[in-house]
C-alpha cells in the first residue's frame, strides 16, 4: 500500500546521539559485607514478624468473642479488627520482606533483550496460507456450496433451541395479567371499596384523623387480611409483588390548595389526595414531601412530583404524574378505593398505553 | 571507594548461571521436562526482561485484588445462602432479631455476626471489588496518556476495556446478593432500566424476575451470574491479557540505551518473580487491613429489602455512578408513537450513552491508527505533552466522565454544600456538553506549551537560578546546558508526520476510489498534529548551544558556569567540572 510507503518518516538525523545505557553503580550491599549482612537481618525480621503476626490471627480467632459484642471496637467487633490487622501484618510483612530481599540482595543488573516484530515471518504467513488453502482445497468446501450453505444453515438453526429453551425463564406480562385479579403490569391489588390502611400496622385510616399536611405512607387492606376483612391469606412473594405496586401516600391539603384534573373531581375528600408511591421514572418509593409546597421528591434521581395538581412532574427525570387512586368514605368513615388506578403504576415499558 | 565485586552475587550476570552439578532441582526439573516439554519455552520466559516504572504496577493491583475477589468470595460462598425464600432472623443482631427476610439476606447478617471472620471476609471481598475497578481504571488511563494502545497492542486494549465493563457488572451483581434495602433499591431501577428497553422491555424484565417484580428468582440467577458466568468470562479475558502482554513485551519509556528495538530491565526470575510476588502480598495485606478497620457495605444498618420503603442518598457503588448521574440531569422526555412509549429519559442515559462511550473507548487506538496512518510497531511510551490531541481527548472523556459522576451525587452535594438541587441539575445539563469541550481545548494548549517548554531546555539549558549582573547593570538569568541524557531522553521522540494523499487522480484523470475519505483522512491528521512542537534538528542544538556560548562570554563576567554551590561547600563537584554534571 501506499501508505506505509509515504508515510514512514523520512529519515532525518537525531539531534543527541543514543549515549547508550547508563554504568552500572554498585549498591553498598554488594560492596559491604556487612550491609550485606543487616539487610539480611532486615529481610529475616519481617519475615519473622510475620510468622508472629500468623500466630496472633489465631490466637484472636480463638479468643475474641463475636456475636454480642460486634461493634466494641471503631464501630467494629474486636475479632474483625483483630483478624484484619494480624493477616493483613502476616500478609503484608511476607510482602515488604520480599521486595526488600530483591531491591537489596537480588541482582541488579539490567539486561538487554532484542524485541521481535509481532508479525509472523512472511515464510511462515505463506506456509500457514497455503496450509489453509490445500485444506479448504481438500475439503471441498468452496466446490460444493449446497453442502456449505446446508451446514451453516444447520448450524444456524441450532441457535433456535438455544434461545427457546430460555423461554421458561419467566411467563410473560399477557399471561398473568389474564391469571388472576390484580396481576400484571396494568393492574394492582386495589379495587372497588377497599380500605386504605397504614402501612406498618394495617389499621385503617378515618378521614377525620388527618391533619391539613399530614402525609401517610399506605397500603391497601387486602395485604393485611384478618377474619374480620376477610381479605384472602397473602404472604411471601405474592405478597411483595403486591405491595411494590399497591404502596401509595395519603396526604391531606386545604381543598382550595388542589387543582383538580379533569375527571378528578370527585377523586378526593375534604382534601384529602391519594397517589401511587411508585415513582413513574424507574420505580423508586417516592417519600420526601414538603408541606408548605405540596412537592414530594424521589431521593433517587429527584423527580419531583405537584401532589396539589394531580401530581405534574414540576421538576427531573421523571415524564408522566404519579397516578392517582381515586377516594371516597365508607359509611364507618374509613377512606376507601373507588376503583383500582386508572393506568399502571411505576415505571414506563413500551405497550403501556396500548392496554 | 575500591570495589570488591567478588562479594557480588552470581545472579548479577546478564545471562542465566548453568548448574555446575546435578541439584535436587534439576533432578526435578529433568523429570518434568522429560514428561511435559517444557525448557524450550521456559528458556526465553525465565529470564525475560520487563522494564521497570511505578505506572506498570497499576495493572497489577488490579490483577491482583482479582485474586483476592476469587480467595476472599470462595469464603463468603461457603455460608451465602442465595434465596429468597422468607425466614424470620433469629441471629447475633439485636435490631433485626425476628423481622422477615430473605435467606439471601440473613445469610449475609450470619456471615457479619456469627461466623467468625466473616465480616472481615465480606468487607476484604467489598474493598478488593473497588479495588479492582479503580486499578483498571487507572492502569487504563495510563495505558492510553502514554499511547501504549497503538500498534502492536490494540486487541489488548480492546481486551481491558471488555474487563472493566465485566468488572462493573460484577460489581452491580455482587452488591445486589445481600439483598437489603439499598441493593434491592438499585435493582428496581434496573428493572426500570429493562423495562424502557423499546418493544421487548416487559418481557425481558418478566423473564429476569421469572415473573412480575421482585418474583422469586432474581437473587439466584446474580448469583449464578456473579460466581460462575462473570468470573470465568473475567478469568479467560485476563489470561489472553496477560499472554499479550508477554507475547509483545511490556512497553518502556525511552532513555539512553533504551529504543523501540530492545526492552531493557530486570530479568523475570528473580528480580521481576520477586517484586511482583512480593506485591501480590502487599494488595493482599492491605485490602485485609482496610476489611479490619473500614466498615463497608453495612447491610445490617439498611435492613432488608421491602418494595415500599427507601432511605434518602440512595446512590449505587461508585463505580457505577456515571450513569446515575446522567439519569439524574436527563430531562423527562417520552413520546408515544402510534401507540407504544419511548422513554427517552431512561434510554438515553442508560442503554444508550454508556455503551456508546464504551465503544467510543475500544476504537480510540483503531481511530487514531487510521488517522495517522502508521503502521509501525510502538514499543516506547510517549509522555502525553508529545500527543497533544490524544491527552486532550481523554482528558475530554475523564472531564464527561467525571462531571457525570458528580451529578450522580447531586443530592448530596446539594446538602452539603447547601445549594439548590434544581440548580446543579440545570449546571450539569450545560456543563455535560460544555466541560469536556473546555477541557479539550485547554488540555491541547497546555500540552503544546510543556513542548515548547522542552524544547527551550534543549536549546538554552535549564534555567539555575542564579541571577548575574553584566557591568553596565543589566540582570540576566544563568542558563546552563541539560546533561547529555537527558538531552537525549527528551528528544527520544517521533516528529509528526501528517498524513498525505498523493495520486487523487490517474493518468486519465479519473479520480481514485475513496479519494474523498483519503482527503478527509489527511484533514483529520493535519487537525491532529497542528500547533504541535516538533524537536529541535541536530543543526537548530548546534547553532543554539554555539549562541548561548556566545552569549555567556559577553554578559557573565564570570569564566566558568555557576550553579550558587561552588563557593558554599555544598557543591560535589569542582568548578572545572560543572558542565558535565548531568541529572537535570
Amino acid at each position: 500500500m501506499s501508505d506505509s510507503h509515504h508515510n514512514t518518516p523520512a529519515v532525518v538525523e537525531e539531534p543527541i546521539p543514543n549515549p547508550g545505557l547508563p554504568a552500572h553503580h554498585w549498591r553498598p550491599t554488594d560492596v559491604d559485607e556487612r550491609a550485606e549482612k543487616r539487610a539480611e537481618r532486615q529481610v529475616a525480621a519481617f519475615f519473622g514478624l510475620s510468622m508472629v503476626c500468623a500466630v496472633l490471627f489465631v490466637v484472636a480467632y480463638f479468643t475474641l468473642e463475636i456475636g454480642d459484642n460486634f461493634d466494641t471496637f471503631a464501630g467494629l467487633g474486636a475479632s474483625t479488627v483483630a483478624l484484619g490487622l494480624s493477616l493483613g501484618g502476616a500478609l503484608l510483612l511476607i510482602g515488604l520482606g520480599i521486595i526488600q530481599w530483591a531491591r537489596k540482595l537480588m541482582g541488579d543488573h539490567e539486561i538487554i533483550e532484542m524485541r521481535h516484530p509481532a508479525a509472523s515471518s512472511d515464510e511462515d504467513r505463506a506456509a500457514t496460507l497455503e496450509a489453509l488453502s490445500i485444506g479448504t482445497e481438500e475439503s471441498g468446501i468452496g466446490r460444493r456450496p449446497l453442502v456449505r450453505n446446508t451446514l451453516l444453515g444447520a448450524v444456524a438453526m441450532t441457535g433456535l433451541p438455544a434461545v427457546v429453551l430460555l423461554r421458561d425463564l419467566g411467563p410473560t406480562n399477557a399471561e398473568i395479567a389474564n391469571a388472576e385479579e390484580g396481576l400484571g403490569l396494568q393492574h394492582t391489588i386495589w379495587k372497588q371499596g377497599m380500605r386504605l390502611v397504614r402501612d406498618v400496622v394495617g389499621t385503617p385510616i378515618r378521614a377525620s384523623e388527618l391533619e391539613i399536611g399530614d402525609l401517610v405512607n399506605a397500603a391497601p387492606e387486602a395485604l393485611f387480611p384478618t377474619e374480620e376483612n376477610g381479605y384472602p391469606e397473602i404472604e411471601g412473594i405474592p405478597l411483595q409483588v403486591q405491595k411494590a405496586k399497591g404502596a401509595i401516600i395519603v396526604v391531606k391539603m386545604e381543598p382550595q390548595d388542589i387543582t383538580p384534573g379533569e375527571g378528578r373531581e370527585n377523586w378526593s375528600v375534604n382534601g384529602i389526595l391519594c397517589y401511587s408511591k411508585i415513582c413513574t421514572h424507574v420505580g423508586c418509593p417516592i417519600s420526601l414531601y414538603e408541606r408548605t409546597t405540596h412537592h414530594v421528591l424521589c431521593p433517587c434521581h429527584q423527580s419531583t412530583f405537584d401532589l396539589a395538581d394531580s401530581a405534574k412532574v414540576v421538576f427531573g427525570p421523571a415524564h408522566r404524574p404519579l397516578p392517582q387512586l381515586p377516594l371516597a368514605v365508607d359509611e364507618e368513615g374509613y377512606l376507601i378505593a373507588q376503583s383500582d388506578f386508572t393506568e399502571p403504576i411505576g415505571a414506563s415499558y413500551w405497550e403501556r398505553e396500548k392496554q | 571507594m575500591s570495589l570488591d565485586t567478588s562479594k557480588v552475587a552470581s545472579t548479577n550476570g546478564t545471562t542465566a548461571a548453568t548448574a555446575s552439578k546435578p541439584s535436587k532441582i534439576g533432578g526435578v526439573a529433568t523429570w518434568a521436562d522429560d514428561r511435559l516439554g517444557l525448557a524450550g519455552a521456559m528458556r526465553k520466559n525465565l529470564r525475560k526482561v520487563f522494564p521497570d516504572h511505578w505506572s506498570f504496577m497499576l495493572g497489577e493491583i488490579a490483577l491482583w485484588s482479582f485474586v483476592v475477589l476469587l480467595l476472599t468470595g470462595v469464603f463468603l460462598t461457603l455460608w451465602f445462602n442465595p434465596s429468597m425464600g422468607e425466614i424470620h432472623y433469629e441471629g447475633s443482631y439485636d435490631q433485626l432479631r425476628g423481622i422477615t427476610m430473605s435467606e439471601a439476606m440473613a445469610s449475609t447478617l450470619n456471615i457479619s455476626f456469627d461466623v467468625r471472620g466473616g465480616l472481615l471476609m465480606r468487607q476484604m471481598h467489598h474493598w478488593a471489588a473497588m479495588l479492582f475497578i479503580a486499578s483498571m481504571m487507572v492502569h487504563l488511563l495510563r495505558v492510553a496518556f502514554t499511547g501504549a494502545y497503538r500498534k502492536p497492542r490494540e486487541l489488548n486494549w480492546v481486551i481491558g476495556c471488555l474487563l472493566l465493563l465485566l468488572g462493573t457488572l460484577e460489581g452491580f451483581t455482587g452488591y445486589s446478593l445481600p439483598d437489603d434495602l439499598l441493593s434491592g433499591t438499585g435493582v428496581r431501577a434496573a428493572d426500570g432500566f429493562l423495562k424502557a428497553t423499546p418493544v421487548v422491555g416487559s418481557y425481558m424484565s418478566f423473564f429476569l424476575f421469572g415473573g412480575e417484580f421482585p418474583g422469586d428468582s432474581i437473587i439466584p440467577r446474580l448469583y449464578i451470574v456473579h460466581v460462575l458466568l462473570i468470573p470465568g468470562l473475567l478469568l479467560g479475558l485476563i489470561a489472553a491479557h496477560m499472554l499479550l502482554l508477554v507475547y509483545h513485551k511490556h512497553t518502556q519509556w525511552p532513555g539512553p540505551g533504551r529504543t523501540n528495538d530492545n526492552v531493557v530491565g530486570f530479568p523475570m526470575l528473580p528480580v521481576y518473580a520477586a517484586k511482583a510476588g512480593g506485591f501480590f502480598f502487599i494488595v493482599f495485606g492491605v485490602t485485609a487491613i482496610m476489611g479490619g478497620l473500614l466498615t463497608i457495605n453495612p447491610v445490617w444498618k439498611f435492613g432488608p429489602y421491602d418494595p415500599t420503603k427507601v432511605t434518602a442518598g440512595s446512590q449505587p457503588d461508585w463505580y457505577m455512578g456515571w450513569p446515575d448521574g446522567l439519569l439524574r440531569i436527563m430531562p423527562g422526555w417520552e413520546s408515544v408513537i402510534f401507540g407504544y412509549t419511548i422513554s427517552w429519559n431512561v434510554m438515553i442515559p442508560i442503554l444508550i450513552v454508556p455503551p456508546l462511550m464504551l465503544v467510543i473507548l475500544m476504537l480510540l487506538p483503531f481511530i487514531e491508527g487510521w488517522i495517522t496512518g502508521d503502521k509501525r510497531d510502538h514499543h516506547l511510551l510517549q509522555r502525553p505533552r508529545n500527543a497533544p490531541t490524544r491527552t486532550a481527548v481523554m482528558v475530554s472523556l475523564m472531564t464527561f466522565y467525571g462531571l457525570a459522576w458528580a451529578a450522580g451525587g447531586n443530592d448530596l452535594i446539594a446538602i452539603k454544600l447547601d445549594l439548590s438541587i434544581n440548580q446543579i441539575t440545570y449546571f450539569m445539563r450545560v456543563m455535560i456538553f460544555l466541560g469536556p469541550l473546555i477541557a479539550f481545548i485547554v488540555t491541547r494548549r497546555w500540552c503544546i506549551s510543556l513542548q515548547r517548554h522542552d524544547n527551550e531546555k534543549l536549546l538554552h539549558g535549564y534555567e539555575t537560578g542564579v541571577i548575574m549582573r553584566s557591568p553596565d547593570g543589566g540582570y540576566s538569568e544563568r542558563h546552563l546546558p541539560i546533561s547529555d541524557t537527558a538531552a537525549y531522553t527528551l528528544t527520544a521522540r517521533d516528529r509528526d508526520e501528517i498524513y498525505t494523499v498523493d495520486g487523487d487522480t490517474d493518468s486519465n484523470g479519473v479520480t481514485a476510489p475513496g479519494s474523498r475519505v483519503q482527503a478527509l483522512r489527511a484533514k483529520l491528521s493535519a487537525k491532529m498534529y497542528e500547533h504541535n512542537v516538533q524537536k529541535p534538528t541536530a543543526a537548530e542544538i548546534e547553532e543554539a548551544h554555539h549562541h548561548a556560548e556566545h552569549e555567556h562570554a559577553l554578559e557573565a563576567g564570570l569564566d566558568h558556569p555557576a550553579d550558587g554551590h561552588q563557593f558554599d561547600g555544598h557543591s560535589d563537584h569542582t568548578v572545572e567540572e560543572a558542565p558535565l554534571r548531568g541529572g537535570h
